[in-house]
């Protein structure tokens, strides 16, 4: 007997289907809500060898759905986090732990080394990176992301005739167009539950048995429980860069229209006299930044005060969690497209933990 | 006869108007439905959906038949 008997003599999967897990190779995009559910999963069911790419680190905020992290892990690397747990527990998996977040540089040779990859990011620009860089390998994807109390999972360009995400959503959306958890709020069990649905779709599709969510989207709502499946139909031809080379001279970011970020050290050393700090909060938001230089200008009123900018050559802005700073960098991008535009990661909260 | 179609509405179009269910005249095809509700809820209008006409997703114009169910489909993004 070994830990995979139960697998062993399960009708149609039985030792093959163990061999086949065991000599499959998978890409974990992300090791946040979806990722920590979905890696135990795939883990516990003995897949061969698992990379885990994440850039991020545990924040305590994580911790009501990343259930891979504990208080112990706050402040820590995501990646190297989750693998250091699985290498407690199990001592048959080969891990590869990438301390760094997908991008046009390193998607290409990445994605090449594994047989499937598995979508458990948090942003829009990322997913479509992971969709067009797998059609260019020709390779499968597993798909899935929550709004609040709804998830959806499917399975990406497998075989022939296969969706890709373009086929659902075929133009990227706008900046803060849709907002993510930490906008929005999320029951930790949701991403469980969507991040389990992901683990089977892999197993499903790296073992052969059973039938995957391909040309299929399914949709799951945690408030009434309820599902409902829509059938997608492959176009053929896909709005995505056709060649390695239109790939990396795309800018994501860019094209979801999201806005540069940066943290609150790399602001601090950018204080001086051309540069406007900028605090987009109400007034009576607490608690207050005391510091030379800062200039209030609540979003409320950003309208009317953007001549208020004019003579600064970088504009820094920060709001509580970062996620007003972000429309209002891209409201004065659009006002002054030739200035240098961040908006500050996290806000104020993040300079208080 | 009845001549109504049926709209569920997911995830922030759902949020936005306020209701995830809906039932209109038909209004012949997916492309004069979207005018329909986009004179009813303003704001859909700087968002981007897709639609599923009886869980079939349509990309392109397509005529409604009466009693059709149509789901309002925007992308979700949290992971």
């Amino acid at each position: 007997m070994n830990r995979f008997d139960r697998q062993y003599i399960l009708n149609g999967f039985g030792i093959d289907g163990q061999k086949k897990l065991r000599n499959a190779s998978v890409l974990m995009v992300g090791a946040g809500g979806l990722g920590c559910p979905a890696l135990l999963y795939l883990a516990a069911a003995g897949v061969g060898r698992i990379g885990v790419i994440d850039g991020d680190t545990v924040n305590v905020t994580n911790l009501n759905r990343q259930v891979l992290f504990g208080e112990k892990d706050l402040g820590k690397n995501k990646a190297e986090q989750v693998v250091s747990h699985f290498q407690d527990k199990y001592s048959d998996i080969t891990w590869e732990i990438f301390q760094e977040y997908l991008t046009v540089q390193n998607a290409q040779e990445l994605i090449a080394d594994y047989d499937l990859v598995i979508d458990g990011t948090d942003n829009f620009a990322t997913r479509y990176l992971i969709n067009d860089a797998c059609l260019l390998h020709g390779k499968p994807f597993v798909f899935g992301a929550i709004y609040q109390h709804e998830g959806q999972v499917s399975v990406f360009n497998l075989g022939e005739k296969a969706c890709n995400y373009r086929d659902v959503h075929p133009e990227m959306p706008g900046p803060n167009e849709i907002p993510n958890c930490a906008e929005t709020g999320v029951l930790g069990v949701l991403p469980g539950i969507i991040g389990n649905m992901m683990a089977l779709e892999a197993i499903k599709v790296l073992s052969g048995y059973g039938e995957p969510l391909k040309n299929r989207m399914l949709y799951f709502n945690s408030l009434t429980s309820q599902t409902y499946e829509v059938e997608l139909t492959p176009k053929g031809l896909t709005s995505g860069p056709d060649s390695w080379e239109v790939l990396e001279n795309t800018d994501y970011q860019q094209a979801c229209g999201a806005v540069k970020e940066m943290t609150w050290k790399e602001a601090m050393g950018k204080m001086n006299q051309n540069v406007a700090f900028v605090d987009v909060r109400e007034l009576d938001e607490l608690p207050p930044l005391v510091c030379t230089g800062l200039m209030k200008i609540p979003m409320s009123v950003l309208d009317s005060e953007l001549d208020k900018l004019e003579d600064a050559e970088q504009i820094l802005i920060f709001c509580q969690s970062g996620m007003r700073s972000q429309k209002a960098a891209q409201i004065l991008s659009e006002t002054y497209p030739d200035k240098a535009i961040f908006s500050i990661k996290g806000g104020i909260n993040a300079l208080k933990s | 006869m009845s001549n109504l179609i049926h709209i569920k509405a997911f995830g922030m179009v759902a949020e936005k108007m306020g209701k995830v269910s809906l039932d209109l005249e038909n209004p012949g095809t997916t492309e004069a439905l979207k005018n329909q509700l986009f004179d009813q809820f303003p704001v859909l209008k700087s968002m981007k959906f897709s639609l599923a006409v009886n869980k079939k997703m349509v990309l392109e114009d397509s005529e409604l038949v009466s009693g059709a169910e149509v789901a309002l489909l925007p992308p979700f993004s949290g992971g």
